[in-house]
């Protein structure tokens, strides 16, 4: 009670009390945690790592479906992992750390490694550009535009009044014309 | 002896191959017709010579003569007669002789087909064809030798790959070969015609059939590969972005874009210098592909067939690139086109839409194929990129390449105007939205899935609606429905052929959409009578059996009932096979297949002393069985386009100038 008093003095009620339940939720998330810990972790949650996950070994074989010993092992050690509570990201930094970069479904984003999301983009962007200038060079050129002698005539400018149902039908009718 | 036999006929088959090129080449230099006409005799006799290396080869196999190494190698005592055959191409230098041998097939088919205009072009062809048949034919005598000897007799052999015991191994890859080789023929005409300078369309009205039939294989052996992956490697998928499966996918990619953009030049007679391009590079993926493959310099599953023959092939490819680079530029005047783009929304414009999404997929998926080399190069670590990196770039791309897919048929050929395209589109554009927010309704919330939905949605009614007019104009002209469909698409099989493939693409895009969205998945350890459940369907675990199978095979093969809503469907029988010789297992599902979706199930482990529980894992693949419908649409598509058309033929041999020709589409 004295102490209580005491703390009272130099820290206002509310504040006192929220620190209390703070302390509590800590107390209560720590629990939750071991709770957590120690119920087995399944073959879902393993494989849900293991996903992420290429054995050096058997390259491009997905480490959750890959049959082979050393792949196992390998899903038993995930399983030890989540069991001590490590998430996803720690345990995939953990064997990246032992083995390699070469290990993860998807390259650490830094370094050269970000050539792979830039470059579909700078490929889309800049290639556009080139092409969109190579279009419109190819066009400028035209003076008007004539239908060729020798095309098929159906397939040649119509007025853009008529209607495409029309034309289209004009078109197969041609076709029929010709084969009879 | 027998191998004395086939190593003979393979050597033979280079000499005759290096005469053809010589004789091509003196024939054409001095103008002598005997020697290029003995020239085609010689290309054509190295396809009876590789036959006879062949035979050779499968008669070595079949006797199982283990004092030959490859035989050794690739078979054992107990192999089965099928697969003792079928291990012709189940390892390295094997399948190198395979290679030829095919090649060997389509030169020869190339030599003696009738030849008319394009007369001129057959020294080059000779010239071009066995040069690179004489590249092949070196790896195989010289550097691979598939009929070497051991220094003793082994009492048995190492037997096949795992790998390749499954029945979609047996034709996997000669389809893959087909689809390769196929396309080193319109590459051939394409430098014929420009060395020789007559560049009209000539070298490709010759060869269209023969781009077709490439890549009909080509789609088949992509089509067989995504099975086999989905039947054998037990991942619940059918393609991984693995690098060999791209290596099939880059020159499937720039043919399909060499495809569409040669129309323009039959048509419009325009970006001549563009299709030289594609099919130049085609050929260059196509060398590249085989290298990949047989190589395994980025390591894939497909790896079971290394070996040191990298700088060889990266010199020829290298090599025909400056050469084929060479004549372009030599010929760019010739090249340039007179005709000029009328207008940015035309038939022409879209197949150019459709080469730049094209070509930017190309561009990602070979920089993403080759990054674990450019990695090591730059930060000395082999770098992986794994399918979900390749998704995020291509979906989009894929995404607008099917838009255009749909729209670019609305289009005519010099220009349409906006209004008409408007006037086209709106409907289908309102009962797509309509369709889409049902499916939301409905309780799709993914908004990937909703776009993707749309779009394949969208591309589906627009295509369904040019079958309908195109049949409803000639049912218009007193032809029933029947004859006015099948009349339409016999009488333009090029542009309903293309139609019909554009449907089995659309098919396969919401199966895609379904098992990448959509798919469930679940693993546990299940006691014997025990049960999981996975959306509306229940296994329920029957026991373990444990058997020896044919060679040194060990299967252990689980009993599953599956129940649908608790109603029993099917008995389902996953198994794990272990070949004891290389300890390599491997876990083949089992599934019960609908239309609207697969349950498929891996028995994951199973140990002996804990004799009756074992580890299950199970799939839910919605629509699964849409990616081969779909596959199985596309291939009629393709032979509707290719089927030869008797009218036609009439008309070429008819008209000397069969300009007339060109007007399919």
């Amino acid at each position: 009670m004295k102490q209580t008093l005491f703390l009272t003095r130099i820290m206002p009620p509310y504040t006192l009390r929220s620190t209390i339940t703070a302390i509590g939720i800590l107390l209560l998330l720590l629990l939750a945690q071991t709770a957590v810990a120690q119920q087995p972790v399944t073959d879902d949650q393993v494989n849900e790592v293991a996903k992420g996950l290429y054995c050096p070994v058997c390259e491009s074989t997905p480490l959750d479906v890959c049959p082979t010993q050393a792949c196992i092992d390998w899903r038993a050690q995930i399983r030890d992992l989540l069991s001590q509570g490590q998430t996803e990201e720690q345990i995939q930094a953990y064997f990246a750390r032992q083995f390699g970069d070469g290990v993860l479904a998807e390259p650490p984003r830094r370094g050269a490694n970000l050539i792979l999301w830039f470059f579909p983009v700078v490929a889309v962007v800049v290639g556009g550009f080139f092409f969109s200038r190579y279009l419109r060079g190819l066009k400028l050129q035209q003076p008007a535009p004539v239908a060729e002698p020798g095309q098929r005539q159906e397939t040649a400018v119509l007025p853009p009044t008529q209607a495409p149902q029309s034309d289209y039908i004009a078109r197969i009718e041609a076709e029929l014309r010709r084969e009879s | 002896m027998l191998a004395d036999i086939g190593y003979f006929a393979l050597v033979i088959a280079f000499i005759v191959s290096l005469y053809a090129v010589v004789a091509a080449g003196v024939g054409s230099w001095q103008k002598r017709p005997l020697f290029i006409a003995s020239a085609r005799n010689a290309t054509i006799a190295t396809l009876p010579l590789l036959l006879l290396a062949g035979s050779s080869m499968i008669g070595l196999l079949l006797i199982g003569d283990f004092s030959v190494e490859y035989v050794w190698r690739v078979s054992s005592l107990e192999t089965p007669t099928i697969l003792k055959i079928t291990a012709l191409w189940g390892g390295q230098a094997g399948s190198l002789l395979f290679w030829n041998m095919l090649m060997a097939g389509f030169l020869a088919a190339a030599m003696l087909r009738k030849w008319g205009e394009e007369k001129l072009f057959m020294p080059y062809v000779i010239m071009v064809g066995s040069f690179t048949q004489l590249f092949f034919l070196g790896l195989s005598a010289f550097i691979e030798n598939p009929f070497a000897r051991l220094d003793f007799v082994p009492p048995d052999g190492n037997g096949l790959s795992p790998l390749l015991r499954h029945p979609g191994m047996i034709i996997h890859p000669p389809m893959l070969y087909l689809g390769f080789i196929g396309f080193i023929v319109p590459y051939i005409f394409a430098m014929a015609a420009l060395i020789s300078g007559k560049l009209d369309d000539e070298w490709i009205r010759t060869t269209r059939r023969w781009t077709l039939v490439a890549w009909l294989f080509l789609s088949l052996g992509l089509i067989l590969g995504g099975r086999w992956a989905y039947d054998v490697l037990g991942w619940g998928g059918y393609w991984g972005w693995d690098p060999v499966e791209n290596a099939s996918l880059m020159p499937w990619l720039s043919g399909t874009a060499f495809l569409h953009s040669v129309m323009i030049q039959e048509k419009r007679n325009m970006f001549k210098m563009w299709n030289m391009f594609l099919i130049i590079l085609t050929y260059c993926l196509v060398i590249l592909g085989t290298f990949i493959v047989r190589t395994g310099v980025i390591s894939s599953v497909h790896s079971f067939a290394r070996s040191d023959i990298g700088p060889f092939f990266f010199g020829f490819i290298a090599f025909m690139f400056i050469f084929s680079a060479f004549w372009v530029s030599k010929r760019r005047d010739e090249l340039s086109s007179t005709n000029h783009l009328t207008s940015f929304l035309s038939r022409e414009a879209a197949f150019l839409y459709n080469n730049f999404v094209i070509l930017a997929i190309l561009a990602i998926v070979f920089l993403f194929t080759y990054y674990p080399i450019i990695s090591e190069l730059i930060t000395n670590e082999k770098g992986f990129v794994g399918p979900t990196v390749y998704e995020q770039a291509l979906a989009p791309l894929f995404g607008v390449l099917l838009l255009l897919m749909g729209v670019a048929p609305l289009t005519m050929w010099y220009r349409t105007s906006i209004e008409r395209l408007q006037m086209s589109l709106r409907w289908p554009v309102v009962a797509t939205a309509v369709f889409t927010l049902l499916l939301f309704v409905l309780g799709i919330r993914s908004v990937g899935a909703l776009i993707g939905l749309f779009i394949v949605s969208f591309a589906a009614l627009l295509t369904l609606l040019e079958f309908w007019k195109g049949t409803r104009a000639r049912m218009g002209r007193g032809e029933n429905a029947w004859q006015a469909f099948s009349n339409l698409l016999a009488r333009n099989r090029r542009r309903y052929g293309g139609y019909w493939i554009h449907m089995g693409v659309i098919v396969m895009g919401f199966g895609v959409i379904g098992v990448e969205i959509f798919q469930q998945e679940t693993q546990i350890r299940l006691e014997q009578g025990e049960s999981l459940s996975l959306g509306s369907y229940t296994m329920v675990f029957n026991g373990v059996e444990r058997y020896a199978g044919p060679d040194d095979l060990v299967v252990t093969e689980a009993t599953v009932d599956v129940m649908k809503n608790g109603r029993f469907v099917k008995t389902i029988h996953p198994t794990i096979e272990l070949y004891t010789r290389t300890q390599q297992p491997m876990t083949i599902p089992d599934l019960r297949a609908t239309i609207s979706e697969d349950f498929y199930v891996l028995l994951v482990n199973w140990e002996p002393t804990t004799a009756d529980a074992a580890t299950f894992r199970a799939f839910l693949n919605p629509m699964i069985n849409w990616v081969w419908a779909g596959g199985v649409i596309f291939v009629i598509g393709t032979l509707i386009a290719a089927w030869p058309d008797p009218r036609k033929e009439r008309q070429r041999v008819t008209q000397p100038h069969p300009a007339a020709i060109g007007a399919a589409d």
